[in-house]
């Protein structure tokens, strides 16, 4: 065993050793990190994809913020029972602005990321208040304290900016407004036209939810979540995407 | 002068903080600059209190103060994390628990990983950082390195802590599982942990055997990798300097890779190559053994650090991660296994000569025990990891009861095993105070845990075929509801193995008080004078 009693060297010397066992431990990150930065196929060229609207984005912050993410996945496989029960698997298009990403690791719940449209926003502001009043056997706890919180938005401004320096194709005009599009698109009854302009139908293809989302008059981290939770899988147009067979 | 400067600092943390809690953006920001600035004025106090008193010379003794402290918060947070676990684990059961009236607070959202960061970080963390200080202090024949180094570690170790959980309670993670504390958590988590580094490396430097010992192989890499996963994983923009709030810089597939390239390898350095730096030293120690064979540790060691980091992607089994990357990953896992159980095989083999003490002695039991969790559950990982078998697998109670039987089989048991080992020495006591709750312990922890890991399987493996579960006519056979509905009782005893796990714990914590409390002191020469 004349190679292994050369090993003698590095462990007669501190440095050597802290130097060799942090080479070794570097090389399976770097060969599966970094070809994800550049080979093209990593993230499919899909239509339809748009950054959240600041109202979402404040959802999305609630969402995290609850930890939701501990009992939902939001990443359907392609085995048939799971495209059964939640539609087409997921792709890395559909979360390529999430910061981090929210796949998840565990379904004590089912999986989210289709989950928008799915129910009514009456469906949610229940399912919220109490989740058995609509499903007896669930064991989701209670969230009816959101629809007491009332959100102003006074710091989505910072949110949207952040996201866009991280590289959230987000414009001046989407940073510049993004109060403004907060509120509009919880008040139906206002001019969410600048909102629609921005992240509407003419821009990615598909009208903005603009809805009084929690029933009630004031403007409430129940909108936020549920405005969030209703957007979830609905961007991707999949009547133009043809999978990539090499993938 | 040094003094001074110290207290220079402190002040000026302590103003910093006041000042960030009046701006700041959200409560558990608040919370935690005012956790900070009253961390900082005790620090100050402290320091004003022991300003220009004389200081002893303890270049020829060991630092063993900062290890018996550590010992303590080793116990203390392992109850803390038992504790929230269970209560985790009965919200689970019964939903109820998830009170109204707390607003959220007490929600199993947010409780989650308050249990994951105490189990892991508190507890695993504070044994690790103890155990290595008091390991490669003996094996390198010398004091640590860097004075008062240590006590910065520890402190700064248990701030993080308060920081992270009341944050968590509050509101504050960045949702990424296991590394959830928030920007400026990770920036101390950082200065810490170099720290650590520090004082660590400077021992070995400075040590006074020729040879580096193989636990301290284990100990450094881990100390390495963990800085390296910590400071990719956690790249991020903070929204604003006065908000808990912050966007990664990675995203989407990237971003999934990259979490669970450091979620894996935490596992596998932080709660198994650190873990077995605590085998290489304890188990031979307490059997009165040398270590089976030097040439496998070689062997293992290296191949264990080398591809453990590949195993990630086995986390991202047919998910958008592309194909090559998950294939390498289900591969490396299923190598992985041949190292594991070289340790393993060198940890239990330790014993060969000495298995009659399985007989008379508990904490070589535990020891054993643990090990041998060790070998079930890197098993297990390597199985789970091959895509057929993950395809059944991911998003199970399977995967629960998997990291289960690691944690509190392998990291619990020998941890406890650690402890008894340790505080009849720290604290110069002849024995411990009563054998037979060791025995007690051991049969309440193992216990727990075969009902933890059983039902979990149950689970695990009955939701993911009903899952899948169709009629001759090709539909779904069950609503997601119905397999909520009929884990149910599984999810009972899960949380009564967990309860008798966290009763096991308790008793070592009356047992090892009861032994620094009433045994007598040693009469022989005290151990904390090194062998030079």
């Amino acid at each position: 065993m004349a190679f292994l009693d050369k090993h003698k060297a590095i462990e007669t010397h501190a440095t050597l050793l802290m130097v060799l066992s942090l080479l070794v431990v570097t090389i399976g990150g770097i060969v599966q990190i970094v070809p994800l930065f550049y080979l093209e196929n990593t993230i499919e060229k899909v239509e339809g994809m748009r950054p959240y609207t600041p109202l979402e984005l404040a959802g999305r912050e609630i969402y995290i913020r609850e930890g939701c993410y501990g009992c939902h996945s939001q990443m359907i496989r392609p085995m048939r029972d799971e495209v059964e029960r939640y539609g087409h698997y997921s792709l890395a298009a559909e979360s390529m602005y999430d910061r981090p990403f929210q796949w998840g690791s565990k379904r004590t719940g089912p999986d989210l990321a289709r989950v928008g449209g799915r129910y009514s926003d009456e469906w949610h502001q229940d399912h919220f208040q109490n989740a058995k009043s609509v499903v007896p056997e669930s064991v989701m706890p209670p969230y009816g304290f959101l629809a007491d919180n009332i959100i102003d938005g006074k710091y989505i401004q910072d949110s949207v900016a952040t996201n866009r320096l991280t590289g959230v194709p987000y414009t001046d005009e989407m940073v510049e407004n993004a109060l403004a599009d907060f509120t509009a698109q919880a008040d139906p009854m206002g001019d969410s036209s600048g909102l629609e302009e921005r992240y509407g139908k003419d821009a990615f293809g598909t009208a903005i939810n603009v809805r009084n989302f929690d029933g009630q008059p004031e403007l409430t981290e129940m909108d936020a979540l549920i405005a969030y939770i209703q957007v979830l899988g609905t961007m991707v147009d999949f009547s133009t995407y043809t999978p990539v067979a090499n993938r | 002068m040094w003094d001074y400067l110290k207290l220079a600092a402190l002040g000026l943390v302590a103003v910093l903080a006041a000042i960030a809690a009046n701006y700041g953006h959200d409560l558990a920001y608040q919370v935690n600059a005012i956790e900070v600035m009253l961390a900082a004025g005790i620090a100050f106090l402290w320091v004003v209190r022991s300003a220009g008193d004389p200081k002893p010379n303890l270049q020829h003794e060991y630092f063993d103060s900062v290890v018996r402290a550590g010992a303590i918060a080793t116990a203390f947070w392992g109850v803390v994390g038992f504790l929230v676990g269970v209560v985790i684990a009965s919200q689970l059961a019964f939903p109820q628990l998830n009170f109204e009236f707390l607003q959220g607070y007490g929600n199993f959202g947010r409780l989650r990983p308050l249990h994951t960061s105490a189990v892991i970080f508190a507890f695993c963390g504070n044994a690790l950082i103890m155990s290595s200080f008091y390991v490669v202090q003996r094996t390198c024949a010398t004091r640590l390195f860097g004075g008062s180094l240590g006590w910065f570690v520890f402190w700064g170790w248990q701030l993080v802590i308060v920081l992270a959980a009341s944050g968590y309670v509050l509101g504050a993670t960045q949702s990424k599982e296991y590394a959830e504390p928030v920007w400026y958590v990770d920036l101390l988590i950082t200065v810490v942990w170099v720290a650590y580094l520090v004082a660590f490396m400077g021992t070995l430097i400075k040590r006074k055997e020729p040879h580096i010992y193989v636990a301290n192989w284990f100990y450094l890499s881990f100390i390495l990798t963990i800085a390296m996963l910590h400071i990719v994983n956690n790249l991020a923009i903070p929204v604003s300097v006065f908000s808990s709030k912050s966007v990664q810089l990675t995203a989407g597939v990237q971003d999934a890779m990259i979490q669970w390239w450091y979620g894996h390898n935490a596992v596998g350095f932080f709660l198994t190559a650190g873990f077995l730096g605590m085998m290489y030293y304890f188990v031979p120690k307490q059997a009165e053994r040398p270590v089976f064979s030097y040439k496998l540790s070689i062997i293992h060691f290296w191949a264990l650090i080398f591809l453990y980091i590949w195993a990630g992607p086995h986390h991202l089994h047919y998910t958008a991660l592309p194909d090559w990357a998950s294939t390498l990953g289900m591969v490396f896992s299923v190598i992985l296994w041949m190292p594991s159980w070289g340790g393993m095989i060198n940890g239990l083999m330790t014993l060969s000569g000495a298995w009659d003490k399985l007989r008379t002695d508990p904490i070589i039991r535990m020891m054993v025990v643990s090990i041998g969790f060790y070998g079930m559950s890197t098993f297990e990982g390597p199985m789970m990891s091959i895509k057929a078998v993950n395809s059944l697998s991911h998003y199970t109670d399977w995967t629960i009861g998997h990291v289960h039987s690691g944690a509190l089989g392998w990291n619990g048991m020998i941890t406890f095993g650690v402890l008894y080992y340790l505080v009849p020495r720290l604290w110069n006591r002849e024995r411990l105070y009563s054998l037979k709750l060791v025995s007690w312990h051991f049969w309440l922890a193992t216990i727990g845990i075969v009902l933890y890991a059983s039902s979990m399987w149950v689970t695990g493996i009955m939701e993911g075929l009903m899952w899948r579960e169709v009629d001759a006519n090709g539909f779904l056979v069950n609503a997601f509801a119905d397999t909520v509905a009929a884990k149910f009782p599984m999810y009972v005893v899960r949380a009564a193995g967990g309860g008798l796990f966290l009763t096991g714990a308790l008793i070592m914590c009356w047992n090892l008080w009861m032994t620094v409390r009433a045994q007598p002191a040693r009469v022989t020469q005290n151990s904390a004078v090194p062998a030079e």
